[in-house]
């Protein structure tokens, strides 16, 4: 059988066989919130934002990395997963200095389209006020760790995509960073192609073009997604 | 290698042996304490008094009662001997004369050294005691083959290959009702069909040996004292899932186990018992050593295995289990150090044996470190069932100078605090979760009344956040402020709400956190505040905690 | 209903958001009809008065005159309002929090002779807080500056007597 039939929200749908739940449920219109997530690169499941409650079971999984299955009963939006996300968004904004307001991405900004989602008016937890480096080395780009998410989108997008493998992470819990070749500055990474995909990639304004100025980051996400289309379905789009 | 070779190697061993033999520690415990040079001062005494013929000094693994080290104990008079020191060597030596010449004027001895302390081989910590896992350890030598095969060693492993197809050992280990004792308590038996049943010829098996939590030491001892029990293991299990390759990954900070499973392997592979062929079969089976680099969460099986092939060691999301699709894709079985080392005894005495010790859900022996505020700090091992009181008040003899025990810890930062009214509960797995803890790999941390239980979570809380790899959200900030939540609290600086928010918070890391680590490490505050809430209020109430700090 | 006592503070902000509730124009004068500004930036007031009903609060808790200023509004107001992003999470005004404490910001400014006049210049808190941070804040009205139209919305439902109930994207930062 090439589809499954499952539930998800009360509402019973068909999708292919293949498909994640997230997938499934963005098909129809079913919003969940991810941030780690990024059409044509691998998952990872990091960001626990997109955790949905499978009917039968206690765990909750993550949808992007859960498939469909005949007869599942998925629930992606109960007041307990609200108040769970609720409080990773007050976790992102309370752990590094997102200050919106004078931000690249201020209007662009995945991280801020959460806030909005999950309904955070202001944050519960102590701000970490972490003192943080901005790599201008780079000629084209800069990379400002106050901004970072940690959602490795850049990593994946380098790695997988352009086959630099420029970005990995070093360090780890709160000291996780990510760094360009070897932890040198960006501007010295022989590796990096230039090709700007990891700045495209990237939810919140930690990755710029440099000369954006506040609120002029504008991420063109559509440029990832032709690249992949014509990489896997032969179709070029001019 | 054939069974009548292994035979006379053993019989080679014995013939070789003294009437007596000086057991002396080296495992790292006695090492630390000077147990080396204790040992080279019994070989000096034995030539210079002339006993050479009778009397040998061995090194042996770990004799236990490691509070007490440098351990020695006299093998057959099983006379046990405590916190020895060279000078004092002589004169044991000459006590070993059949006609005790006066000690002091033994060669070599010097006056006004007193005699050594003796130690109490029939005391409850050690008669107590069921050692299957350590049933050689303290006696034979971890760094001669011949040693581990003299008392029985590899017998089980020609068993498993010679008389038993592979999925009547899958069979046996699963009758036997064997659960992993890396913490989980999966039936080991139930693990090993599911990699035996993946298709593909490749298959690994791994050993973790990445033994991390804060008080726990009973691997490394394992590791230390009986390395060829756990490649043994490993190889049964290679032979019944069918695979050809295995990996023990060991933390780097635990030199002396590293260096005896290289020699163990050299000499495994040297008398093929390792490598092509083993016991003139069609198994091939070899093992390397991968060595951790300092991260905790490596002992997680999806972190460990990334680190194995050479990444970063961070947890994958669960499905696919290693067994489907682990080491390069493969299935891939992860048994802990403990675990491999029931496998070899359960072989030889069948799995009714094996089942018939412990309780209905939990068989078999579990091994304790025994750690903190408890007078015999050292390793244990006891029929699953018995109670925490008679592991820690019996055997452990009770918290020392008069204390009294406030409360246990097991299971490490993933486990729970259990307080000194609940200790009646027998140890299994089972019971161990509904007090709020786990069984754990069995790291045991005593703590007595001057113990602080906000100040334990809020040390296992900062563990945990220095531990945390940083991949998913909820673990790598939320561990950040719910210490600082702690940290306040333990200052005297917390209003109720921040208790509150305490709560909310352990709640939710517990509840969407990628890994174990994550997922557990809200558990020393949650158990903390189930058992001891007064210790919370207090804090909130005086403004300064009243207990004595330590 | 009888006549709200209404003020506005202005603590550690740009006064953005108080140009922001300018920018409520002829509302403004809507608003006049059920209030009385008893306490504001733009009213010479010297004391914050007691009793207040609502007060609109921009700007982070950066020094100590914001800090006593802070507590006594919480104490003589029934409903504060935490006004713009400064007040809520600190934002520009807390861009020195990362840098340390409040001599380690002020020495590379101004070098040894740093204004150091308690009492007469407000003496820095070595951390910027956000007003929650420091007392209960009843509803918060997100922006920099929030726009005119979000705190219309925010006032009109407390002047009806309900609780506003901001939400999509009336909730945004920046």
């Amino acid at each position: 059988m090439p589809v499954k039939t499952l539930t998800i929200d009360g509402q019973l749908i068909t999708s292919p066989r293949d498909q994640t739940v997230l997938d499934a449920a963005r098909g129809h219109g079913i919003k969940i919130p991810t941030l780690c997530h990024l059409d044509g690169v691998s998952e990872v499941g990091a960001c626990r934002l997109c955790l949905v409650e499978i009917a039968g079971s206690n765990k909750l999984v993550p949808s992007c990395l859960t498939q469909v299955a005949e007869g599942m009963n998925v629930t992606t939006n109960s007041p307990r997963l609200q108040d769970y996300r609720k409080m990773i968004v007050e976790l992102l904004f309370a752990e590094r200095n997102h200050v919106c307001s004078v931000c690249v991405a201020n209007g662009h900004c995945e991280l801020q389209e959460l806030a909005v989602a999950v309904g955070m008016d202001h944050v519960r937890f102590e701000y970490q006020f972490p003192q943080l480096p901005v790599d201008v080395s780079h000629d084209q780009f800069g990379l400002d760790h106050n901004r970072c998410v940690m959602c490795t989108r850049c990593v994946r997008v380098c790695d997988e995509i352009e086959g630099a493998h420029t970005w990995d992470v070093s360090g780890r819990g709160h000291n996780a960073r990510v760094i360009t070749d070897l932890n040198q500055p960006w501007g010295d990474a022989e590796s990096c192609t230039s090709c700007g995909k990891c700045v495209q990639a990237c939810p919140t304004g930690a990755l710029f073009r440099q000369g954006a100025t506040v609120a002029e980051m504008q991420k063109d996400k559509e440029k990832l997604g032709s690249l992949m289309q014509a990489r896997e379905k032969k179709q070029w789009v001019v | 290698m054939e069974l009548t070779e292994l035979h006379q190697i053993a019989e080679h061993e014995r013939a070789q042996q003294k009437p007596v033999r000086i057991r002396c520690c080296a495992a790292a415990g006695c090492v630390s304490s000077g147990s080396l040079a204790v040992k080279q001062a019994f070989d000096r005494a034995i030539a210079e008094q002339g006993l050479s013929d009778r009397v040998q000094a061995c090194s042996v693994g770990c004799l236990r009662l490691c509070c007490a080290g440098p351990l020695v104990q006299m093998d057959p008079s099983l006379e046990l001997y405590e916190e020895v020191t060279p000078e004092q060597v002589p004169s044991l030596v000459a006590s070993l004369l059949p006609a005790a010449a006066p000690p002091l004027s033994a060669p070599g001895a010097s006056p006004g050294i007193p005699s050594a302390k003796r130690g109490d081989p029939q005391a409850p910590f050690f008669t107590r005691q069921m050692p299957i896992v350590l049933e050689n350890s303290g006696i034979i030598e971890p760094e001669r083959i011949e040693s581990y095969i003299a008392a029985g060693g590899y017998r089980a492993l020609h068993h498993a290959i010679r008389e038993m197809s592979p999925a009547q050992v899958v069979e046996c280990i699963t009758r036997s009702g064997l659960r992993g004792r890396g913490g989980g308590g999966y039936p080991t038996g139930v693990k090993w069909s599911l990699v035996a049943k993946m298709p593909g010829q490749r298959k690994f098996i791994v050993c973790n040996a990445d033994e991390g939590d804060p008080g726990a030491f009973m691997d490394r001892s394992v590791l230390e004292s009986d390395p060829h029990r756990v490649l043994e293991g490993m190889a049964i299990a290679a032979c019944a899932v069918g695979a050809t390759q295995g990996y023990i990954y060991v933390r780097g900070e635990y030199p002396l186990a590293i260096h005896r499973l290289e020699v163990a392997i050299k000499q495994a592979k040297k008398l093929g018992l390792l490598g092509a062929g083993i016991f003139d079969s069609p198994l091939n089976f070899r093992i390397d050593l991968r060595i951790g680099a300092g991260a905790f969460v490596c002992g997680e099986e999806t972190a460990l295995i990334e680190s194995i092939e050479g990444r970063r060691g961070m947890p994958q999301v669960r499905p696919p289990y290693p067994a489907e699709k682990g080491l390069w894709d493969c299935p891939t079985l992860i048994n802990n150090v403990e675990t491999f080392a029931n496998i070899a005894p359960i072989i030889n005495k069948g799995a009714e044996w094996f089942a018939g010790i412990g309780t209905a859900k939990s068989k078999g022996t579990k091994v304790f470190a025994l750690a903190g505020k408890i007078r015999h700090t050292g390793l244990v091992e006891v029929p699953m069932g018995m109670t925490l009181n008679a592991i820690v008040e019996e055997l452990g003899g009770g918290a020392p100078n008069g204390g009294t025990i406030k409360a246990v810890q097991t299971g490490g930062p993933s486990g729970g605090c259990i307080p000194a009214s609940l200790l009646d509960t027998p140890v299994d797995y089972e019971s161990l979760q509904a007090l709020g803890s786990i069984m754990g790999s069995g790291g045991m941390i005593v703590m007595d009344q001057t113990t602080n239980m906000v100040e334990v979570a809020k040390f296992f809380m900062e563990f945990c956040m220095d531990e945390s790899c940083g991949k998913c959200i909820p673990c790598r900030a939320g561990t950040v402020q719910m210490y600082r939540l702690l940290s306040r609290i333990v200052a005297g600086d917390a209003s109720p709400a921040e208790v509150k928010q305490l709560e909310m918070l352990c709640d939710m890391v517990k509840h969407t956190s990628l890994c174990g680590l994550g997922q557990s490490a809200p558990n020393p505050v949650l158990s903390t505040l189930r058992y001891f809430r007064p210790e919370y209020d207090r804090a909130l109430k005086n403004g300064r905690i009243a207990l004595p700090l330590r | 209903m009888g006549r709200l006592k209404f003020a506005t503070v202005w603590l550690g902000g740009c006064s953005g958001c108080h140009m922001s509730f300018l920018d409520l124009d002829e509302w403004l004068i809507e608003l006049a009809q059920h209030v009385d500004v008893v306490f504001s930036p733009l009213a010479d007031v010297k004391e914050y008065p007691d009793n207040v009903d609502l007060v609109l609060v921009e700007g982070a808790v950066a020094n100590d005159e914001n800090l006593d200023m802070i507590r006594k509004v919480r104490a003589r107001t029934k409903t504060l309002i935490a006004l713009g992003d400064c007040a809520i999470t600190g934002n520009v005004t807390a861009l020195r929090n990362p840098l340390g404490v409040a001599l380690e910001v002020l020495r590379p400014v101004y070098g040894e002779n740093y204004p150091n006049e308690p009492r007469i210049v407000p003496v820095l808190l070595d951390r910027v807080l956000a007003v929650h941070e420091v007392v209960p804040v009843d509803h918060y009205v997100p922006g920099c500056p929030p726009p005119a139209s979000r705190i219309k919305a925010v006032l009109q439902a407390l002047l009806e007597g309900k609780a506003p109930a901001l939400e999509g994207n009336e909730i945004r930062f920046g």
